[in-house]
């Protein structure tokens, strides 16, 4: 199988965020970066599928330059190759990203053959659009299902075999059956990300990463402005300290009416 | 949760390993009234303690490291929060192999059980590791692994239910508020503690916030010091052998040191540490805020270039690491200070305000006692810490731009070879003596003193080699930072004479009419003598240990002179001023950049020095400690007839603008006489040792009183003097120990090649190779050494038991892991035994 | 017009189709439009009732004897076909995992922005939309420049609540013919497993969470037996997924589950972001923490202060002592 996976580099925060002065970006000044949390799963699956089913996994990111870390943290746990769609920014809305990703992937296809599978995250742990992958497969032919958190190739993974996909809702989950080739937006409980080990790392130093130069014109969505909202305060009742505090948390419990 | 409190005594700040220990030593010491912040949440409030890999090496070189390591990891064995893992430290290289035979001996010092093994002995113990890539390995069985965060919280809760003490988590400090400086001593006083919860109106503060220290040292205007600095850590794994031991820590520890590196195993998994990265430093203001930091704000993002040549060298050593997985990663921040050690004390500047920083888990609660004693007594019992005041910095030393440079020089000798002589190679000259231009033509090789250049010998003596038919130290270590110019430099004065650079002494003048006094109550000996004489005396700490050892000259009716060695003029500035009368009595003048020094010693000292000046130089005309007035070829000078180096001559003291005009008359008048510029070598080390002259930080320390160290005067002064209680009772109890000079009587190792020893704490050993230690646990080791050219041994020095402590008690003394025979010659000297040549 | 796409469940109205009603009602109000609803998949009385409840004039009703469940791609196409022959002034959804699919297969299809998970509208020429970014963490102000704007109305956003612009009759209900592709149908549900009975973590009334203080997988059992005589469930935070104490499916949090019960018992979780955005739909938060000054206890109604080892079981007795 080829399988596509589509990344994104994102701010590792903490509990607060801050934004840069100009309020266009978070300050990322003491933060690390990683890959959105849904798409480490989307990379996992990848991977996972082609130790099944062999094959191979491409994993691609639209941002600036040093989203190569992405790319060589990707191949340290088993991407194959890695591509990396330049942009000037991080911000390109979610629009121009797709429109960009769409003809990055055509010319990987028309080279290489097409993708067998790609894998997008549902959305991104920043922006938060809900779109690009839908986009991006639309626009490339390919059927996508959203909030995936279970995915199997039947048979023998030949190339007419089914993708099944699960999809959780409250209290189970749906099923959905695409021939391939076929496109994905998974959610973080996929599966367990594995982590790199110190041979992968060294090994995707070496690694030769595509880089090709995103272009695509402005999408209808301009930011104006980020920024914290107002800070809720509690001014929270403390019912005691240790067991001695069992009684006054029950007769809330009462209160509530949850008892 | 108690109210917030507007008073206490004291005020702590920082609740990591530190902060937590120290209040609980508060406690036992008595304090009440205590006040524990912290910014951050508890138990782990996000400062290095939380990330520390916890695990001490017992084994240092320096005495002050190695005796409070082996006291915090007492202290962490008492509270059952210890494991005693082992530890080896392997060797890739020949020079790596010597420098743990060189561990073997403080080992050995400090009375550590320690092992050379093979690379086969060392796989019998971590059956993971490649032998092939080792030559050996040194083998501690008492390397601990401690719980830093619960020793924490228990001694946090001895002083809260012994002591009342008070803790506010996410409470953080705003600002320092002090008094503003009034009176000649020049300090402020401590005031209150402004934070977002409150403010605390209190008598004591202690900065003990790690990394931030120096932030909220600079909110009362002072600083400590120190750069938070990435030492980076990888978890990786699990890994099955390791999960097998089903406990935190089942396999040594292993330092793999000539990659920088450590492997400590943590449960299943591995955690590989690194030292050997790009220096990564931090401004204090750079390290987010709790609720910023994605982990904690001491481990920052993980930068994994930095880390991937550790990474192919770690599975070099141990294979199965490069399978396992890396599961968390950090640039864990630690604190680094100029010079390596820790900054503790009261602050020079703000009186009552307290430093217990930079101070790493495996010193934590032995550092936090040294803290607590020195707040309750004036002074730490526990040990000497001279090396970790904080006074010891020079104001050139306070700068982000020394403290990063010096971090930046430094990080990568956290697991290096130092050479106990290894001089920095930035930031250099930053005080200019006025002879550096002389001396530059001369080929001067300067060693630094703190901020202070000296030469140590001059490369145009070159010739004198030849003359004296001295060589090259047949061993690279011991050559290194040495040579024979030194031996050659020494005979000359020996011979003819010498001018040796004295630039860096700290020269400080009290006056007033209180200066006598107050410099009486300073002193252990009589400075309240005749106008042009001088004394040369210890200051002593109220328990009767040294403090200082310096000369005081009586200039005149009311002003006294004290010069004191560069190492200790930060400690004695501020000791002065800590003690002096506040009442305008006295006024403190430090007149060290004012005054220039130049020694002129050697039996042809007083026919250089005729040349230029009328003055009567016999002893009748300037005797023995005698300071005059006088114009030498014309420059206003004072001469001081003192000697430091065994041979007769003076100090002489001018203007620092004159020293260059008094530079070339010496030289000019010497010519005829043999004259040479003579470097520290002869002055601190062989022209001093060959007398038996004590060192105020080697054989003169907190440990030891006047008694101990053949310091005693036959009578005591009168006047009251700091000590004087415990000097008394000193006297009266007699010495347990004496210090001493030794001989060296065979210099041959077991390779035939000549060895030498540096001074650096060799213990001094019976001869069936038993330590010698007093019964308050003082072990004899070398304190000074260096090679007597006259005397033509390498001579020691060092505290024996009175009962060997006579001439001719043959002893033994390990160096590099093999002994050497050694002869006491007794408290005096090894020439010139009788000062003949000094008086002349 | 404002067309607002309604999401349906077992023949109800989800609440977040409520919530999205509501808040296009207000909408619609400052346009000066009128509001419709577009309803695939069923035209049942009820639901259309519903929806005109909550202020829908008129319901454009899509059924296909083919389209048996939901497929986004044919949800997508459906919309984006009566956007083109219904010409709404623009389009709004609720900000579920399907609303916010159905947008962007929308917004795909006409090839025109989406801006998902609004929390205010100002409908200028161009639209100023404020919206939810890192989950709730951020907000970030967006013009948006579309001749018909695509938008999802952030979860909670606005109180559901019943209402009328104009006529409080039923609203009309329009066929709406559309014209489907087998590709469409490519992405239908093709089969649904109800993994577990009973009360589920993001319906759940009460729900008993759990940190890194928890300490173990096994510590949870304590956890478990009071959600069990609450009728709730057991949640966790991330870090105690990544520990691998919990399923993933225990998860409040930004990238796990968001609840809304009446109570959450937070029971030593510090409170990161990653969670908080999860939990904050809680009607009441209830902490225990040994740390007074926890995010999580700052931000709680209530809150002990001590070790949920030694409060939950003392909880748990107190309960039983009760009902007995």
């Amino acid at each position: 199988m080829r399988i596509l996976v589509c990344v994104k580099r994102v701010p590792a925060p903490g509990a607060k965020i801050n934004v840069s002065a100009d309020c266009q970006d978070v300050d990322a000044a003491h933060l690390g970066f990683t890959t959105s949390p849904h798409e480490e799963c989307a990379l996992e699956g990848a991977v996972q599928l082609v130790e099944e089913h062999s094959g191979e996994v491409t994993v691609l990111t639209l941002g600036v330059g040093e989203a190569e870390e992405q790319l060589r943290y990707a191949a340290s746990v088993g991407a194959g190759h890695a591509v990396l769609v330049e942009a000037d920014s991080n911000a390109w809305d979610p629009q121009r990203t797709a429109t960009a990703l769409t003809a990055a992937i055509q010319d990987l296809e028309s080279s290489d053959g097409p993708f067998d599978l790609m894998l997008f995250g549902n959305e991104s742990a920043d922006s938060g659009g809900f779109q690009v992958g839908v986009r991006v497969a639309h626009a490339l032919g390919r059927p996508i299902v959203n909030g995936i958190k279970g995915i199997e190739v039947s048979g023998d993974g030949a190339s007419e075999s089914l993708i099944t996909a699960r999809r959780e809702i409250d209290g189970g989950f749906e099923v959905y059956e695409l021939p391939r080739p076929c496109a994905l937006g998974v959610m973080e409980g996929l599966n367990l990300p594995r982590y790199p080990t110190m041979k992968g790392r060294l090994a995707s130093k070496k690694l030769e990463i595509t880089t090709v130069e995103a272009a695509a014109g402005a999408g209808g969505q301009e930011r104006v402005k980020l920024y914290r909202p107002p800070e809720t305060v509690s001014n929270t009742v403390v019912l005691g300290t240790g067991a001695d505090a069992a009684p006054a948390v029950v007769d809330v419990l009462e209160e509530l009416g949850v008892l | 949760m108690s109210e917030f409190p507007n008073t206490a005594k004291v005020v702590v700040i920082g609740a990591g390993i530190v902060g937590n220990c120290l209040v609980g030593h508060l406690a036992r010491l008595g304090w009440t009234d205590i006040v524990l912040v912290e910014k951050g949440p508890l138990p782990n409030p996000g400062g290095s303690t939380g990330h520390a890999s916890n695990f001490i090496f017992p084994v240092d070189h320096n005495k002050e490291m190695a005796l409070l390591g082996e006291q915090s990891a007492n202290q962490f064995r008492g509270f059952d929060l210890s494991v005693d893992s082992g530890g080896i430290e392997v060797a890739r290289s020949e020079e790596r192999m010597e420098e743990l035979r060189r561990r073997m001996t403080s080992a050995k010092a400090w009375g550590i059980e320690a092992h050379m093994l093979t690379p086969a002995g060392v796989q019998e113990l971590v059956p993971f590791i490649n032998p092939e890539v080792i030559m050996g390995g040194f083998y501690c069985p008492t390397v601990s692994v401690v719980d830093s965060l619960e020793t924490g919280t228990v001694m946090r809760k001895e002083a809260i239910e012994t002591a009342g003490c008070q803790v506010f988590a996410n409470t953080e400090v705003l600002d320092l508020t002090t008094d503003d400086a009034v009176g000649p001593n020049g300090r402020r006083k401590i005031t209150g503690v402004i934070t977002d919860k409150g403010t605390i109106e209190t008598e004591h503060v202690v900065i003990a916030c790690g990394v931030w220290s120096n932030r909220i040292a600079n909110m009362a205007d002072t600083y400590i010091p120190l750069v938070p600095t990435v030492h980076q850590m990888a978890d990786v794994g699990p890994m099955d052998i390791l999960a097998e031991t089903n406990n935190e820590i089942g396999y040594p520890i292993i330092r793999d040191m000539d990659t920088f590196c450590y492997e400590r195993q943590s449960s299943g998994s591995m955690e590989v540490g690194s030292y050997g990265h790009r220096p990564i430093l931090h401004h204090p203001d750079e390290i987010p805020s709790n609720e910023e930091a994605a982990l904690s704000p001491t481990e920052m993002p993980f930068t994994p270039d930095d880390f991937d040549d550790q990474m192919e060298t770690a599975i070099e050593l141990i294979e199965m690491l490069g399978e396992a997985e890396i599961k968390y990663a950090i640039n864990g921040l630690l604190s680094i200070t100029p010079d390596g050690m820790p900054c503790l004390g009261e602050l020079p500047d703000v009186e009552n305000l307290w430093s217990a920083a930079a101070i790493w888990v495996k010193e934590g609660p032995g550092m936090a006692q040294v803290v607590a004693e020195w707040m309750t007594y004036g002074y730490p019992r526990v040990i000497d810490a001279h090396g970790a005041d904080i006074a010891r910095f020079y104001d050139e030393e306070k700068s982000d731009a020394h403290i990063w440079a010096r971090a930046e020089e430094s990080f990568i000798k956290t697991y290096g070879i130092v050479h106990p002589a290894e001089q920095w190679g930035d930031r250099r000259h930053l005080v200019e003596s006025p002879y550096r231009s002389r001396q530059e033509v001369l080929d001067a090789e300067f060693f630094q003193a703190r901020v202070w250049e000296r030469p140590q010998w001059y490369n145009s003596n070159a010739d004198l080699v030849e003359r004296y038919g001295l060589a090259e130290r047949g061993v690279e270590w011991d050559n290194r930072w040495w040579s024979p110019i030194t031996t050659g430099e020494h005979l000359n004065m020996r011979e003819n004479c010498g001018v040796v650079d004295l630039s860096a002494f700290q020269i400080y003048e009290l006056e007033g009419p209180g200066a006598v006094e107050f410099a009486d109550y300073l002193a252990v000996n009589k400075v309240d003598v005749a106008v042009g004489r001088s004394i040369y005396t210890p200051w002593l700490n109220h328990d009767g240990g040294f403090h200082s050892d310096l000369t005081m000259m009586r200039m005149a009716e009311d002003k006294v002179r004290v010069v004191t060695g560069v190492f200790d003029g930060g400690r004695d500035d501020f000791w002065v001023r800590k003690h002096m009368p506040n009442d305008g009595s006295v006024t403190f003048t430090n007149i060290t950049k004012s005054v220039t020094t130049l020694g002129l010693w050697g039996p042809n000292a007083p026919a250089v020095l005729g040349q230029l000046t009328d003055q009567d130089l016999s002893q009748a005309g300037s005797g023995y400690g005698s300071i005059i007035d006088v114009e030498v070829a014309g420059v206003p000078c004072q001469l001081f007839r003192i000697s430091y180096v065994g041979d007769t001559g003076w100090e002489i003291y001018t203007a620092w603008e004159n020293g260059p005009a008094l530079w070339d008359a010496l030289f000019e008048a010497g010519r005829e006489h043999g004259l040479r510029a003579t470097g520290g070598g002869v002055y601190g080390s062989s022209g001093r040792l060959e007398k038996g002259y004590r060192l105020m930080g080697a054989e003169l320390e907190s440990e030891y009183n006047p008694v101990e160290a053949g310091l005693a005067r036959p009578k005591v002064k009168a006047a009251d003097f700091i000590g004087k209680e415990a000097y008394l009772a000193a006297r009266e109890a007699g010495a347990e120990v004496q210090c001493v000079t030794l001989t060296v009587e065979d210099q041959t190792d077991s390779a035939g090649q000549q060895r030498h020893m540096m001074g650096g704490n060799e213990p001094i050993l019976t001869l069936e190779g038993e330590r010698i230690v007093d019964s308050h646990g003082r072990v004899s080791r070398v304190t000074s050494a260096g090679y007597g050219p006259s005397v033509g041994k390498h001579l020691l020095m060092g505290y024996l038991p009175n009962e060997l402590a006579f001439a001719g008690t043959d002893l033994q003394v390990m160096y590099m892991n093999e002994l050497f025979p050694v002869k006491v010659v007794g408290p005096g000297s090894a020439f010139d035994a009788d000062d003949s040549r000094l008086k002349s | 017009m404002l067309l607002v796409f309604v999401e349906h469940e077992d023949g109800v109205l989800v609440e977040a189709a409520r919530e999205a009603l509501t808040f296009g009602r207000t909408l619609a109000v400052k346009m000066g439009e009128d509001l419709h609803a577009a309803l695939i998949g069923s035209d049942d009385d009820d639901l259309v009732e519903a929806a005109g409840e909550y202020g829908a004039e008129t319901v454009h009703t899509a059924t296909r004897a083919a389209l048996t469940d939901y497929s986004p791609s044919a949800y997508g196409s459906i919309v984006a076909q009566m956007v083109e022959s219904l010409g709404p002034a623009a389009v709004l959804a609720c900000g579920t995992s399907r609303g916010n699919e159905v947008m962007a297969q929308v917004a795909a299809r006409l090839d025109v922005p989406f801006v998902a998970n609004a929390l205010d509208i100002t409908p200028d020429d161009d639209w100023q939309i404020t919206r939810v970014q890192w989950g709730g963490s951020l907000l970030e102000d967006v013009s948006l420049e579309a001749e018909v704007p695509l938008v999802t109305c952030g979860l909670h956003a606005v109180v559901s609540e019943p209402g009328h612009s104009q006529d409080p009759d039923i609203p009309d209900i329009e066929e709406f013919d559309i014209e489907l592709e087998d590709a469409d149908l490519v992405t239908m549900v093709r089969d649904r497993v109800v993994q577990e009975a009973g009360v589920t973590l993001p319906t759940a009334p009460v729900v008993c969470g759990g940190g890194r203080g928890v300490g173990s997988a096994d510590g949870f059992s304590q956890l478990e037996e009071l959600a069990g005589l609450l009728g709730g469930r057991v949640g966790c935070s991330r870090a105690v997924t990544n520990l691998g104490w919990r399923p993933h499916s225990d998860q409040v949090g930004q990238t796990g589950t968001r609840i809304a019960p009446e109570i959450y018992i937070a029971s030593g979780i510090s409170g990161a972001i990653q969670h908080w955005v999860g939990a904050m739909a809680s009607k009441h938060i209830l902490a225990i923490n040994t740390d007074a000054e926890a995010n999580m206890v700052t931000k709680a109604d209530w809150a002990v202060i001590g070790d949920l080892h030694e409060v939950i079981p003392a909880i748990v007795e107190e309960i039983k002592a009760r009902r007995a």
